[in-house]
């Protein structure tokens, strides 16, 4: 065939797949002469495989995956890219209406505060271990996940030890509200719509969300063999292009039905589009009929969101650090922050002449207010301070 | 039979296709196999049986939850993913397409255990083959029920003979470069909407 050559790539049912359903139903990769076939799959670890093994050119991942991957943290490890991120934010806490009506009695604030309902959680926790009843139970989607990461800095920040003081296992996505209705677990932190599938249910409220945890975070990207990166230039140029045009696509709030209904078809997400829509509005119901305006829940394409920062790789590995995940040294900090190419995302997008940031860190801070919850100061030159 | 001695652990959702293996490991000399339909719950089972050998189908949604476990649990043997030793580049890729993984106990010799991923590798591809056939003969037998359907409204609304209801469906198919089905299917819908089925 003619033009710059044909990819398969592997996502998972979640609504931040979004940018490459776009890109590959809504004609952006067609206009830069690319083929992009999307294979949908069950797990990350499935993922992982395929993407090792060649079935898939590139895939979406969970942020921290490649990293670990590029540590040999991972079966299978290969070495991996990542020259472009897919969006930010997305992800919510959600805890069973049992806990959060304990949370509420400690005192009730907004969806948005994430210190406060870290202060109610801990509270109700310190509860329970005087009256001596087992651990709360969290579950995240995978170990090397932005889910894990966040849930354990915020409970971290609220006073709260995440082996010590609660429990975290691992639980795909769509178990998420079952697991919670059926008691298996008090609450977990996931993507989107498996926190409002809870609500739906009745069975669960929001506790906060990743856009309080850490406003504008990294959650998915887009991953591939770094050998097979090397190779094909011009493909992996046109899908970056095509991803970014489905980005700023995915992000005009006037498209924002129609990316629900195309999500909701079975080959996506195979859900209901009055199920998808809300996060991608950022408008969500929160459990017990209350509802919130959520700014920035979910960010496709605005504030760079898909300039892959090297800071936010040297973010996840400073917490797998932090966390006994991974070793922490010049070695694999090096191989942490050059597992994120904003060079490969600079060299795609040239032509198409538009802003870019020349630095490939950042602080998470603007007009001096830090991006975390708590206030922390984050040093991409010293990460493990 | 030198690899009896190893407790293999069979997950897989697709009940058919677990006795399938589970027959294969035994017929091959395995004693110890126990099979699992759903990780949920599967933690305290692996932690009983301390397995050496987990072969678990790809398609479920379970694996991450799987690798978690043994990634946290301080009590279970540490099974590893199976291939580290890429040199068996070819085997990894038959398993993947397969739709088969498996996991080993860190330290186990890979020749002991080859044998098992293969075993599992041929059965899937079996039993593959045999749900392919299944539902080819099932639509065989679909499209038959069809295209009597069909034969049937011609015969009543154009007084045709069975013969030649046939030769006009067929007729009809290879102008409009179609399957005699299709054009049975269609025809069926249409004489529902007109209400004047048989």
């Amino acid at each position: 065939m003619s033009g710059t050559g044909e990819i398969v790539a592997g996502f998972m049912p979640l609504s931040d797949s979004a940018i490459l359903v776009a890109a590959a139903e809504l004609g952006f990769a067609e206009n830069e002469n690319l083929k992009l076939t999307l294979v949908r799959e069950t797990s990350w670890a499935n993922i992982r495989d395929r993407v090792a093994v060649g079935h898939f050119q590139a895939a979406h991942m969970l942020a921290p995956m490649p990293i670990a991957s590029n540590l040999g943290l991972s079966p299978l490890p290969v070495p991996i890219v990542v020259p472009l991120a897919v969006g930010l934010g997305g992800n919510a806490v959600t805890v069973s209406s049992a806990l959060f009506e304990k949370m509420s009695a400690v005192s009730h604030v907004s969806v948005l505060d994430a210190a406060g309902r870290g202060r109610a959680l801990a509270d109700v926790i310190a509860a329970r271990k005087a009256s001596g009843e087992p651990m709360l139970r969290f579950a995240v989607v995978h170990p090397f996940s932005a889910h894990n990461y966040e849930l354990r800095y915020w409970l971290a920040a609220s006073g709260i030890h995440p082996e010590k003081d609660v429990e975290i296992i691992v639980v795909p996505p769509s178990f998420m509200a079952d697991a919670l209705k059926a008691g298996v677990i008090d609450g977990y932190c996931v993507g989107e719509p498996w926190n409002s599938v809870a609500v739906a249910e009745g069975t669960g409220h929001f506790a906060t969300v990743k856009a309080a945890i850490w406003k504008l975070s990294p959650e998915k990207v887009l991953g591939l063999k770094k050998d097979w990166a090397e190779k094909n230039e011009e493909a992996l140029h046109a899908l970056l292009r095509a991803m970014y045009h489905a980005a700023v696509w995915c992000q005009e709030p006037a498209n924002r039905f129609q990316l629900a209904r195309l999500l909701s078809k079975r080959q996506y997400l195979g859900l209901r589009e009055d199920v998808i829509l809300p996060a991608l509005e950022g408008k969500l119901q929160i459990g017990g009929g209350e509802s919130a305006d959520i700014p920035n829940f979910f960010v496709p394409a605005a504030h760079h969101a898909t300039f892959p920062w090297k800071s936010h790789a040297l973010w996840f590995y400073s917490q797998m650090v932090r966390w006994g995940h991974a070793d922490g040294s010049p070695t694999n900090q090096a191989l942490a922050r050059n597992s994120y190419r904003p060079d490969i995302y600079r060299a795609a997008l040239q032509p198409l002449d538009i802003p870019l940031p020349e630095a490939d860190m950042k602080s998470e801070e603007s007009d001096g207010v830090s991006a975390f919850f708590d206030g922390a100061q984050f040093d991409p030159e010293n990460p493990l301070a | 039979m030198a690899s009896s001695d190893l407790t293999i652990l069979v997950i897989d959702e697709n009940k058919l296709r677990a006795s399938v293996i589970e027959a294969g490991l035994r017929e091959a000399g395995h004693a110890r196999v126990t099979i699992l339909h759903e990780v949920y719950g599967a933690a305290r089972r692996i932690e009983a049986l301390q397995p050496d050998v987990i072969v678990i189908d790809l398609e479920s949604p379970n694996r991450d939850m799987l690798e978690a476990m043994f990634q946290l649990s301080r009590t279970v043997k540490r099974p590893i993913a199976m291939f580290v030793d890429k040199s068996d580049q070819r085997s990894i890729e038959e398993a993947v397409e397969a739709g088969v993984s498996a996991y080993v106990v860190d330290g186990l010799k890979q020749e002991r255990v080859k044998t098992i991923l293969d075993m599992a590798v041929s059965r899937f591809n079996a039993y593959s083959r045999m749900e392919r056939e299944l539902a080819e003969a099932r639509s065989e037998l679909e499209n038959r029920k069809v295209i009597d359907r069909a034969k049937g409204i011609l015969m009543k609304t154009r007084g045709l003979s069975e013969d030649a209801a046939y030769k006009l469906m067929r007729k009809t198919a290879m102008n409009q470069n179609r399957k005699v089905a299709e054009i049975a299917q269609s025809l069926v819908m249409a004489a529902g909407l007109l209400g004047d089925e048989l």
